[in-house]
């Protein structure tokens, strides 16, 4: 019984559905209705019938073939960079990434100091601008007087708007000699027992390399997180001060605790932009394949071997090897994307239905 | 008295985190600061009108300008628009008119992926399929990799803009009896403008200041060039061979560059913020 009408239900439904749903508008231009005469071009409509050339539905495959080039874009990505690696892959296999001698003149390739360089480098970024960044969007979201906010939150964007060289050539020449100067007397001085800070200190090192990234990364972490914050229900915080909570405490119970899974997503997207971090890590770094103990030792990144050498390569073993670097890059940073966007996705969408309850 | 110790230690913990959130804030935006008053005082002493009308001198003679990069950032930036605004848009009205399905999630978290990609992954791309292909570094080359980096990015806000147009906007063209291709074309995209606007004008700036997807493709040119078949210099690359080059006059003309250059993309997002507040009040009234 209970089927039956379910069964009648629907064509009715949708039905009265029809004059509101998107498709050639067939009710209106049918005979039944001459009166509307504002309708010509959906009286146009039976005599196109439901072909494949009716302007709809070329429209929406123009549309769908646009849709289309985003998979196409990364389908030839993959593709190019599987194609183009393959000479290094056959050579060195998963050797490749085990040894670290890169010397492009006897042919020896082996990706181990970049790869050591990206995730040092990455890491040191990390370190630096993950508290900085929580606590910009801490501060803009939960305690900065109103007038403040606007101006913070430009700052950040701005933040994120200089474009990577500018960076790099700021490094380059005000924060290397700041560095070398000033910072790294002191962290010999007083942090030396740790092991990563010793050595002498020439400027363009791993140090300046995270440090720029960190400065880089802080705009997209501090922007996701402030937009996590804001997704945190209201009564969470008010719940909190109503139990006589402070402000901080407020933040630590009510809001930071229910927001973690979106920060740590936007950490994750702050690395996976530093781990693509390119020309501002070329321009400091030292440009030194090594596997180095010191955080004042020169290094090598995986983006930024790509950017200083791809064009002087020249034999084909070389260009492959560079692209095989690239292939691992584009790899890894999907993950970490991906990763990352679920985080922020079970985050922010999982919240606002919480928030309604 | 333990009591009275606790609350005391409550209330220091509370001004002290509030200190610290602030302090740091604080370092934030001096960075920020500090990295344009360096532009300013390194670059502006620089920029004249022979910075914005020659060529880059032979090394070694002092003076030259960066006209050529200036016009070759125009003509890539240009091009790069011209592939990537229409696909992007074409894109951005899939997701959200046609896209509310699980092919749609599909195209969403691809394009999601693609913006995260490294820039200098997708030199790599448009330097294997159009440099390798056709045997030269080219204008065109870098047009591609700054095309492809700018669709996700413009697909993603236009879809999100067009979400923001009510419902009952399209059902009362559907009302009037008007296609659907002409709702989404004339109703739909004309109330999201302003917005798609500001999303194509940043990424512009994003995709202005990029310097790892043309090193490999438009590859940079000391000399005049306005063939989209031939090498070309571009302001980003400029900045990035002169800062690594060891004479000080090219040091300075890349601090000179980056002014022109930040210049250029803070005035754009300025624009964009000065578009989308007025059109929000006109929207509001």
């Amino acid at each position: 019984m209970g089927a039956s009408d379910r069964h009648i239900s629907i064509p009715e439904r949708k039905k009265n559905g029809q004059p509101f749903s998107p498709g050639p508008a067939k009710p209106m231009g049918s005979p039944e209705s001459p009166k509307i005469s504002l309708v010509s071009t959906a009286q146009k409509a039976p005599a196109w019938g439901r072909s494949l050339f009716n302007p709809d539905s070329i429209f929406k495959g123009l549309m769908l073939v646009a849709a289309l080039a985003v998979l196409a874009v990364v389908g030839l990505t993959l593709s190019e960079l599987l194609q183009r690696s393959v000479l290094a892959w056959q050579k060195f296999g998963f050797h490749f990434f085990a040894t670290s001698a890169w010397d492009p003149v006897a042919g020896e390739f082996g990706a181990l100091p970049f790869i050591f360089g990206t995730i040092v480098s990455s890491i040191l970024a990390l370190l630096i601008a993950v508290p900085l960044a929580v606590a910009v969007a801490v501060f803009v979201t939960e305690m900065c007087p109103k007038p403040l906010r606007k101006p913070i939150s430009f700052a950040t964007e701005l933040l994120a708007a200089i474009p990577s060289v500018i960076y790099g050539l700021w490094a380059m020449f005000i924060l290397v000699p700041l560095l070398r100067i000033h910072v790294a007397p002191m962290l010999t001085k007083y942090l030396s027992w740790t092991g990563v800070f010793s050595g002498p200190m020439y400027g363009y090192s791993m140090l300046a390399a995270g440090t720029v990234m960190a400065i880089m990364i802080v705009p997209i972490i501090s922007s996701i997180t402030r937009e996590v914050l804001a997704v945190v229900p209201q009564h969470q915080r008010e719940a909190a001060l109503a139990l006589g909570a402070t402000r901080w405490e407020m933040i630590r119970i009510g809001v930071l605790k229910n927001a973690r899974a979106g920060i740590i997503g936007a950490i994750i997207l702050g690395l996976g932009r530093a781990l693509g971090e390119t020309i501002a890590v070329t321009l400091v770094i030292g440009n030194t394949p090594q596997i180095a103990k010191s955080l004042f030792a020169p290094g090598y990144t995986m983006a930024s071997v790509i950017a200083n050498e791809f064009n002087e390569a020249t034999d084909s073993l070389y260009v492959s090897a560079l692209i095989e670097i690239g292939l691992v890059l584009f790899i890894v940073t999907v993950i970490v994307n991906i990763l990352a966007q679920l985080l922020v996705w079970t985050a922010t969408r999982g919240a606002p239905a919480r928030a309604n309850v | 008295m333990s009591s009275k110790y606790l609350q005391f230690r409550r209330r220091v913990t509370d001004y002290f985190a509030t200190f610290v959130a602030a302090l740091l804030s604080a370092v934030v935006v001096g960075t920020l600061l500090a990295i344009f008053a360096y532009l300013i005082v390194k670059g502006a002493g620089s920029v004249n009108w022979a910075f914005l009308t020659h060529t880059p001198k032979p090394v070694g003679e002092i003076g030259g300008g960066m006209a050529n990069a200036i016009v070759g950032s125009t003509l890539i930036l240009g091009m790069g628009s011209l592939m990537g605004i229409p696909f992007g848009i074409g894109a951005g009205i899939y997701l959200a008119e046609y896209g509310r399905n699980r092919f749609g999630a599909v195209i969403r978290f691809t394009a999601d992926v693609l913006n995260g990609v490294p820039s200098i992954v997708i030199g790599l791309v448009a330097y294997g399929l159009v440099v390798f292909t056709e045997g030269h570094f080219s204008a065109f080359a870098g047009a591609v990799a700054l095309a492809i980096m700018m669709i996700p990015m413009v697909a993603r806000t236009t879809e999100q803009m067009l979400l923001l147009v009510p419902q009952a906007v399209r059902e009362a063209a559907f009302g009037l009896g008007i296609p659907q291709w002409r709702t989404t074309i004339s109703i739909t995209l004309a109330t999201a403008r302003a917005g798609i606007l500001t999303g194509i004008m940043l990424a512009f700036a994003r995709i202005a200041g990029e310097t790892a997807p043309l090193m490999f493709t438009a590859l940079g040119n000391q000399f005049w060039s306005f063939s989209a078949n031939q090498p070309i210099a571009a302001v980003p690359l400029q900045i990035y061979t002169y800062a690594l080059s060891p004479y000080d006059d090219w040091h300075r003309q890349a601090w000179a560059g980056a002014l022109v250059l930040v210049a250029l993309i803070v005035g754009t997002i300025s624009l964009v913020r000065f578009i989308f507040a007025r059109s929000t009040l006109r929207e509001a009234r």
